[in-house]
């Protein structure tokens, strides 16, 4: 297939991540959804979790990035993500993760905990 | 007229100035760089959020049953404005022109009967109103200690400004920093900020050929992306605000410093001048009274 798609990764410090990719999959709110080449238009909340990026094929994974929530729009141009914070997954250390995730337990704190939660599951897969 | 000596003095003084204003000009430009490059690459993230916002903005009807960060409280009265200046002196006329600006903007709506409640972020435009109007005065946010402003800082001061708004301390919030022109000139805004100036955006953003937008599909639906989208839209907005004042702090720091490194030297000419002069005088009249001396014998 020759028909790629265009996606941006941006966070409000920089544009994280630009290129022509194959298939998306994103973790949104209301479930995870992938993003072809000529999708139709369409905008939605992120959960926190992993996005995969298929780069030339869309059966080969290519990279996987988490992010902590935020937006995806779809429009003629191609995909767009809008995220606070992103982390490609491989950067994610679990031992850490683990402590964290104790931590925020420990105080209460129920983003913290949804969030790194959400980092652990995505190391895990 | 001054003794040799104090002359000598005075161009040693003024010449070790002139070193300090030099070396402040050149640690300005350089943070000015930075501070523009970081400006620079925030702006995808806000142009991006502007299309969305501008997008929904195009959608959404504004009612009393949408987000009160759009709809604001439906009153007018009581305003907060949230004032960002530097922490640091020495910076020209860039922390008056915002303290001015937003005097201004107060005592017209004090005139008005308003209610107004100030927030700092930097002490700089502090000062003036702690001499004047501390009851006003409702919070100060210190950034001593951040030296690039991440979007942890703007979030954390967007957060403590939601919070305020819904636990109903205030009606309309406007935000105070100097947009940056260029190093010569640096614009003090402000920029309101809440209830959302959504129309504005749309106006700006909706170009003719996107006038027909295909039908998007919303997920969950419009106004629960809405009511995610506006805290953030306000974070991005400080966010870019602080950028700005950065930027604008360094370069009106820059030309300020620029300034009195000329006037350094021009004071040191007029004072070598002086010097010498005396100097001469001295001499003259010394040999004037060597000669009469001489002639009196």
């Amino acid at each position: 297939m020759a028909d790629l798609l265009t996606f941006e990764l941006v966070s409000p410090e920089r544009l994280l991540s630009s290129g022509q990719v194959a298939m998306v999959v994103v973790p949104g709110a209301e479930g995870d959804f992938a993003v072809l080449p000529g999708h139709a238009p369409m905008m939605s909340t992120i959960r926190p979790g992993a996005i995969a990026i298929y780069a030339t094929d869309s059966n080969v994974l290519t990279s996987r990035i988490f992010v902590d929530g935020g937006f995806a729009e779809v429009n003629d141009k191609g995909l767009t993500i809008l995220a606070e914070r992103a982390i490609p997954v491989s950067d994610i250390d679990p031992a850490k993760t683990a402590t964290d995730l104790a931590a925020a337990r420990a105080a209460n704190d129920e983003a913290a905990i949804a969030r790194l939660e959400a980092m652990q599951a995505a190391t895990v897969n | 007229m001054a003794s040799l000596k104090a002359l000598k003095n005075r161009i040693t003084s003024v010449k070790s100035t002139q070193k300090i204003t030099k070396a402040m000009k050149m640690v300005a430009a350089a943070k000015l760089r930075r501070a523009q490059e970081a400006a620079e690459a925030a702006r995808p993230y806000s142009e991006r959020m502007a299309a969305v916002m501008a997008s929904l903005g195009a959608t959404v009807q504004v009612g009393p049953e949408s987000p009160r960060l759009l709809a604001g409280t439906g009153k007018d009265q009581v305003h907060l404005l949230v004032i960002a200046s530097s922490e640091r002196g020495l910076a020209g006329g860039f922390n008056t022109n915002i303290a001015r600006l937003a005097r201004k903007a107060m005592e017209a709506l004090l005139a008005e009967g308003k209610t107004v409640k100030l927030l700092f972020v930097g002490k700089k435009a502090r000062a003036p109103f702690m001499r004047t109007h501390k009851e006003l005065i409702i919070g100060y946010i210190d950034q001593t200690h951040i030296k690039n402003v991440a979007f942890a800082d703007a979030k954390l001061i967007a957060d403590a400004i939601t919070s305020r708004f819904e636990a109903g301390e205030f009606d309309v919030a406007h935000l105070f920093f100097a947009r940056f022109r260029s190093a010569l000139v640096q614009e003090p805004t402000a920029l309101q900020i809440i209830p959302a100036a959504l129309p504005a955006a749309a106006a700006v953003d909706a170009k003719p050929s996107d006038a027909a937008p295909a039908a998007v599909e919303y997920e969950p639906d419009e106004e629960a992306i809405l009511a995610e989208l506006l805290p953030r839209n306000l974070a991005v907005q400080v966010f870019r605000a602080l950028l700005e004042n950065a930027a604008s702090e360094q370069g009106s720091r820059m030309t300020a410093m620029d300034n009195a490194t000329r006037n350094a030297g021009d004071m040191i000419n007029r004072l070598t001048i002086t010097y010498n002069r005396t100097r001469q005088a001295a001499i003259t009249k010394e040999l004037i009274e060597i000669i009469s001396g001489a002639e009196a014998l």
